[in-house]
């Protein structure tokens, strides 16, 4: 990056680029050229650099400032204004929310205060579709050194020192799993990248591939000479064409620079890349199906043992690791084992990723060590609940995880402490739900996915879980007695007892962590036919306050089925026959005038 | 099953697909996304070409096509609408905006308007949870879509 004065990095994650942020960095490259700087000035598109709430961002480089809620028409003033007359663009700068201050480098900003950037490390820093720019950045260079100067035992004693769990969910410890592999004779062996992202609501591995490409394909690298394989394969979900595009990207630079292929470093060492493609389904986030997805076949579960890293794919031991996982690998060795202990808890080291999403005021891709509160994650981080509402719950690890409740906010966040209050890490997908959200709806929408997804090899998974939603549905329509409340319970557990694989095993958690949190919502479901969110449908009515109503008129022109009728300047009203509650006019009222009942 | 005729050259196309993958039975999910993006969906006479040309039975072609979500075995219109219906988007109101898709297009997820011109789908995450609720359109992506916004969405089409 030697050649250029300035550089401005234009974040070409997924988030941004929905937002036209290719256009922006077109923009920006037409006007540079039309004011001859082009010897001068680079556009780099760079990976997610997480503040995707305040997206598309722009940051210049070497001043770092950082521009936010860019759009193509801003382009022309970023390179007039701020590259030729040296004047910062304010109106694009951050606002702090609560001092009112423009702030213009991330460093100050608390959604970037607390955060510490392992996995995440040069998404947003460097080109990932430019291989000498990951090297610029020490790539590589861990590989070339455990080649040169160490055994596999030696590297695998350094990922077992470190403490790294796996960052898929399951949280078990990522160099014993390398042993085992190491341990399993056979001639062939294999490295299998899960990038089976199927999480609703999370997008970290996605944007690690799409930011930082080549510190996976390192890992994997590093991953099959401590294991003895000579071949690896991504397994990757059709459904992220970006993420796709960059890795094919990369591997092919990396085979031109001799670092996947054949004797790499000249240490007789062989590993090369291929890409397998998921088609939508969720339950290949767990192993065993996903190799059975890899080897063509439906992707079943299958009992384990044995496990992959004796019997994976075509019946080789393989080593399978989440995408997250691997990108910690070469900072370790980089780092050592000793500085990543330090990050973190005892028991749980280093980082984790997480997608804030949800009724948060600052949605985005976050990293933070092991132990962090979630208070600090949701509050400062987060910034806090949208629209000043109350913070009711925060759902972690995704259809397989729980909700929990004010009450967690100061639990330090790591794999153990999340499964003794009731959820559990996940992959790192963090939903924030606020006042306005019905626990029972809640409950429902996860099951409603465990029932599309569950692959219906077993009884308990496949039948339970259709029933359990049924019960879920019949309570949410103000049908259910307090008799469905003792058998959702019951059912749920024979299901977490029963079913055959992780999918299934958790799937009652989003149902049983609501009914331990929220008994009171439950039971005024069921007891007194009320939502006290006011969310299920049929359990409410819209209304209207004739002292409050001014007869403006608003809401029945914004009606979409006319269901509200009244004259000019005189109270209107709701003709509960014909409304099909889509809240729209309350939501236009100015006046307060309607409320749910 | 109903029968979907294909043209010869087409026929031949697919088999040239399942040849560049060795015919080998492993490689059917990499051979079915290459006819889905051939064809558009997945059809039975295309899974039974497929079948005999891998030597695996149809049943098992089938199998394989309904398990997973991104294989169709309907058309979709020539404007595929997507609403995200992931965590992030659900709880910010997608359910509303799906409700008034269907409202206003008259069909269910899943099904495409009599005329062919728009599909209606539900995905799981766009991962552009900053601008939930998403919808997308063909390749288009619209963020932050109230109810309201969806007649005017529907008008650009």
């Amino acid at each position: 990056m030697a050649k250029f004065k300035n550089h401005i990095l234009v974040c070409g994650g997924t988030g941004c680029r929905a937002s036209e942020s290719e256009a922006i960095a077109v923009n920006l490259k037409r006007s540079i050229d039309e004011n001859n700087l082009e010897n001068d000035v680079q556009v780099v598109r760079t990976g997610c650099f997480g503040f995707c709430e305040k997206g598309p961002v722009v940051k210049m480089v070497p001043d770092n400032t950082f521009y936010v809620h860019v759009t193509p028409d801003d382009a022309e003033d970023l390179v007039l204004e701020h590259l030729i007359k040296g004047r910062k663009v304010e109106r694009l700068l951050y606002v702090d929310p609560e001092t009112k201050e423009h702030v213009s480098d991330s460093k100050h900003m608390d959604f970037y205060k607390k955060q510490i950037r392992i996995a995440l490390r040069n998404c947003g820093f460097i080109n990932p579709e430019n291989i000498d720019e990951y090297i610029a950045r020490d790539g590589y260079s861990a590989l070339g050194t455990i080649l040169d100067e160490m055994t596999p035992e030696e590297s695998i004693k350094v990922v077992k020192d470190s403490g790294l769990r796996g960052r898929g969910g399951g949280g078990f410890p990522t160099g014993l799993k390398w042993e085992i592999t190491l341990q399993s004779e056979s001639e062939q062996k294999y490295v299998v990248c899960n990038a089976d992202e199927g999480d609703p609501g999370a997008f970290m591995d996605r944007s690690i591939l799409e930011g930082d490409p080549h510190s996976v394909l390192e890992a994997m690298a590093i991953c099959g000479y401590c294991i003895g394989a000579d071949t690896g394969l991504i397994y990757i979900r059709a459904e992220y064409p970006l993420a796709i595009k960059r890795l094919k990207i990369a591997i092919d630079q990396a085979r031109d620079y001799g670092l996947l292929g054949k004797d790499i470093f000249g240490a007789g060492f062989n590993f090369d890349v291929e890409i397998r493609y998921g088609a939508g389904a969720f339950v290949c986030g767990e192993e065993t199906a996903l190799i059975h997805s890899m080897e063509g076949l439906r992707g079943e579960p299958t009992v384990k043992p044995p496990f992959p890293s004796v019997s994976g794919y075509k019946g080789k031991p393989t080593n399978v690791n989440n995408v997250e996982t691997f990108a910690n690998i070469p900072a370790i060795f980089l780092k050592g084992a000793d500085w990543f202990r330090k990050i973190g808890t005892e028991k749980s080291p280093g980082t984790k990723v997480f997608a804030l999403a949800g009724k948060v005021n600052n949605v985005g891709l976050i990293e933070v060590p092991m132990g962090t509160t979630l208070r600090e994650v949701i509050f400062d981080i987060g910034g806090g609940i949208k629209g000043g509402k109350k913070f009711k719950a925060v759902q972690t690890g995704g259809p397989s995880g729980g909700c929990l409740t004010e009450n967690h906010l100061d639990l330090p966040i790591d794999y153990d402490s999340l499964i003794a209050s009731g959820s559990m890490m996940g992959s790192g997908g963090m939903i924030v739900m606020d006042e306005d959200d019905c626990m029972v709806s809640v409950a429902k929408f996860y099951l409603d996915f465990t029932v599309e997804e569950s692959c219906g090899k077993c009884t308990p998974c496949r039948v339970g879980n259709k029933r359990l939603y049924e019960l879920l549905e019949k309570i949410t329509l103000g049908k259910g007695d307090e008799g469905d409340l003792t058998r959702l319970r019951n059912l749920a557990n024979v299901i977490k007892d029963t079913a055959l694989c992780g999918l299934g095993q958790t799937s009652p958690n989003p149902v049983l962590s609501t009914m331990d949190n929220f008994p009171e919502e439950y039971e005024a479901h069921v007891k007194e036919s009320k939502c006290p969110a006011g969310q299920c449908r049929a359990l409410m009515q819209y209304v209207i306050n004739p002292k409050l109503c001014t007869g403006c008129t608003l809401c029945a022109r914004v009606c979409p089925v006319d269901a509200i009728s009244g004259d000019k300047k005189m109270p209107h009203f709701i003709d509960t026959s014909i409304c099909i509650k889509c809240g729209a006019c309350m939501d236009k009222c100015k006046f307060g005038a309607i409320s749910i009942q | 099953m109903a029968k979907v005729k294909i043209p010869e050259n087409k026929v031949q196309e697919l088999k040239d697909l399942c040849a560049k993958f060795n015919n080998e039975p492993g490689e059917l999910i990499n051979v079915l996304h290459g006819a889905q993006g051939m064809f558009g969906y997945l059809p039975a006479e295309i899974q039974e070409i497929v079948a005999e040309e891998m030597n695996v039975s149809v049943a098992h072609v089938y199998g394989v096509v309904t398990f997973y979500s991104f294989f169709s075995m309907l058309p979709k219109g020539k404007h595929p609408i997507s609403i995200c219906m992931g965590t992030a988007c659900y709880v910010r109101g997608a359910e509303k905006v799906l409700d008034e898709f269907k409202r206003h297009l008259d069909v269910k997820v899943g099904e495409t308007t009599p005329d062919g011109k728009f599909s209606l789908s539900c995905l799981r995450c766009v991962g552009a949870c900053g601008l939930a609720p998403v919808v997308t359109i063909g390749e288009r992506v619209y963020g932050r879509v109230s109810p309201e916004d969806v007649k005017g969405i529907l008008g650009e089409y």
